[in-house]
């Protein structure tokens, strides 16, 4: 059963499709991967669904809801969580209350003070960030902002994650904690679309991966499918 | 012994506050009529500041608005103080402006950064001129006779906004929306993607914090007895307004409090003194605090107060 779809999503930045005439869906519990050359459009997809951007046409579907045009804040109550690619954290505040900020408000019910407080820490724990959960965010390092990052979008109880280049900047042993994360997170019932340009990321634990190219799905299968795709190959390589 | 420390300590700050809430609601029985008055013009400076503060600080939406709010309230006054009890009149004035804000908010907080700043500071301009052609074109006059009030209601009445204000300020700042507020702040975008609703939040507090302004300049126009729009709406207030919480720093509620305090005497004893050299003196100031201090007065006392407990630690 899909908990996303999107059918015939177009965006024009000016004169140029960043998004053109896209079909996607991803269903319930899936791990999606979303690759592409840079400036394919596909961080352009992700602001489409969470809400950053309008799409000029098309509908996107959220467990059988339209949401095209909904703000941002009303997706994400909605259960749509995202991360961006270049982290934003809040940098002058302290860890916790990044995280306490998402489980305030990010929910379709409002939890007590108590409830937040208490959520809050328990994923700093998961992410492995309960020692420096009185740290300015800013003073954490990259792998660390991305993890408080990821932790502030589940504190806003998602259904559906979207992380957006998660590993990009982290060194190998850094990549493989991401991806443990990420499998426990899936593992918790939670539906993930990433964007990635780590290929052993992407080909290890993703289902399904979708290729766009030039604002375009030029391809669409399980990961072996993917990396003998002759579409794909010739997107990222040049006839 | 330690238990008793830390029960003093926590009656500290109440206690003081209220030693300073008795003192100066008592003032006007023991204080000259020219301490009432001056005291009267710095809580005029502390309430516009602390209103600034409220929606300014956390949001880094730098308005230069507050002469906009406060000469609404101003000019609420001058029309309506002859036929409506002055406290009617100060939560119209309140009104008014907030209802302003709302407006302003609705169309404009999609603005961010400088040209925010510009269309607020454009805003003064464009109620004062509004205003001279609406008085001039179908009252017939420039300016408006307000009607007198005797000094210590005046000074009372400023002071009860500010405590509504300080009250509210804190309310804010502790509360989930405080924390809310400080988000939108530091990375806007991610703040509305976490589930907050950005512009119903920027917007309704923008028009709390108007509501102060306007209050205070309702109360603040039956002093100066006589009105037009260039007393009402000038932009030198707004400057003032931003100056004095960057002086006193916007970290802690006490921050804007003292800097507005500090500057507004200042103020008066400058424009007493060198009544041709005193914005000179206000811009080298200005210079030095952004300079050398650019937390304010409570930066400074933070760091102090860091440093110390450091020390502590070092050596227990």
């Amino acid at each position: 059963m899909p908990i996303l779809e999107g059918e015939g999503i177009t965006k024009y930045f000016g004169g140029l499709a960043a998004v053109s005439n896209v079909d996607f869906s991803v269903d319930r519990g899936e791990l999606v991967g979303l690759i592409g050359p840079n400036g394919a459009g596909k961080t352009t997809l992700f602001n489409l669904i969470s809400g950053a951007l309008v799409p000029k046409s098309g509908t996107i579907k959220f467990n059988r809801e339209t949401i095209t045009g909904l703000k941002p804040h009303r997706i994400c109550r909605k259960g749509v969580a995202r991360t961006f690619q270049s982290v934003k954290v809040f940098p002058e505040m302290p860890v916790f209350a990044n995280v306490l900020l998402g489980s305030t408000f990010g929910r379709s019910t409002t939890p007590s003070a108590t409830d937040a407080e208490g959520e809050s820490a328990g994923l700093l724990a998961f992410v492995g960030l309960l020692d420096v959960i009185e740290e300015p965010a800013k003073s954490l390092t990259l792998a660390n902002r991305k993890r408080l990052e990821l932790a502030r979008a589940l504190a806003t109880k998602p259904q559906l994650l979207l992380l957006d280049e998660m590993m990009a900047g982290l060194n190998p042993t850094e990549v493989s904690e991401v991806m443990e994360l990420v499998v426990m997170i899936r593992f918790m019932g939670i539906t993930i679309f990433m964007i990635e340009h780590v290929m052993k990321a992407i080909m290890n634990i993703c289902d399904r991966i979708m290729v766009l190219h030039h604002g375009e799905k030029i391809a669409e299968g399980t990961p072996s499918e993917i990396a003998n795709s002759k579409a794909v190959i010739e997107a990222y390589l040049g006839e | 012994m330690k238990i008793s420390n830390l029960d003093i300590r926590k009656l500290w700050v109440p206690g003081s506050l209220l030693v300073i809430l008795g003192l100066m609601s008592t003032l006007t029985l023991y204080a000259s009529i020219y301490t009432v008055i001056l005291i009267t013009s710095i809580l005029m400076y502390i309430n516009l500041t602390v209103s600034w503060v409220i929606f300014s600080a956390p949001t880094r939406y730098i308005s230069l608005a507050p002469a906009a709010f406060f000469g609404i309230g101003i000019y609420t006054s001058a029309s309506l103080g002859t036929e409506l009890p002055l406290v009617l009149v100060i939560l119209i004035g309140a009104l008014l402006s907030s209802c302003l804000a709302l407006l302003i908010g609705a169309l404009t907080l999609r603005l961010r950064g400088i040209y925010f700043t510009v269309f607020t500071f454009g805003l003064v301009e464009l109620i004062k001129h509004l205003l001279l052609w609406y008085e001039i074109k179908f009252t017939g006059t420039r300016g408006r006779f307000v009607i007198l009030v005797d000094n210590n209601t005046i000074y009372h009445t400023m002071l009860i906004i500010l405590v509504v204000l300080l009250i509210t300020a804190y309310l804010i700042r502790r509360s989930k929306y405080g924390l809310a507020l400080w988000s939108i702040g530091e990375f806007e975008d991610a703040a509305a993607h976490s589930g907050v609703n950005v512009n119903a939040l920027k917007t309704i507090t923008f028009a709390v914090s108007a509501s102060f302004m306007g209050a205070t300049g309702a109360i603040m126009a039956t002093r100066w007895t006589y009105v037009d729009p260039y007393i009402a709406f000038k932009a030198f207030y707004s400057f003032m307004v931003v100056l004095m919480a960057a002086f006193g720093g916007m970290g802690q509620l006490y921050g804007p409090v003292v800097g507005a305090a500090i500057f507004a005497y200042l103020e008066e004893v400058l424009i007493t003194k060198f009544p041709y050299y005193y914005m000179l003196a206000f811009g080298l100031i200005l210079l030095i605090v952004i300079l050398f201090i650019p937390d304010g007065l409570a930066g400074v006392i933070d760091n102090w107060q860091e440093k110390r407990k450091g020390k502590q630690h070092a050596n227990p």
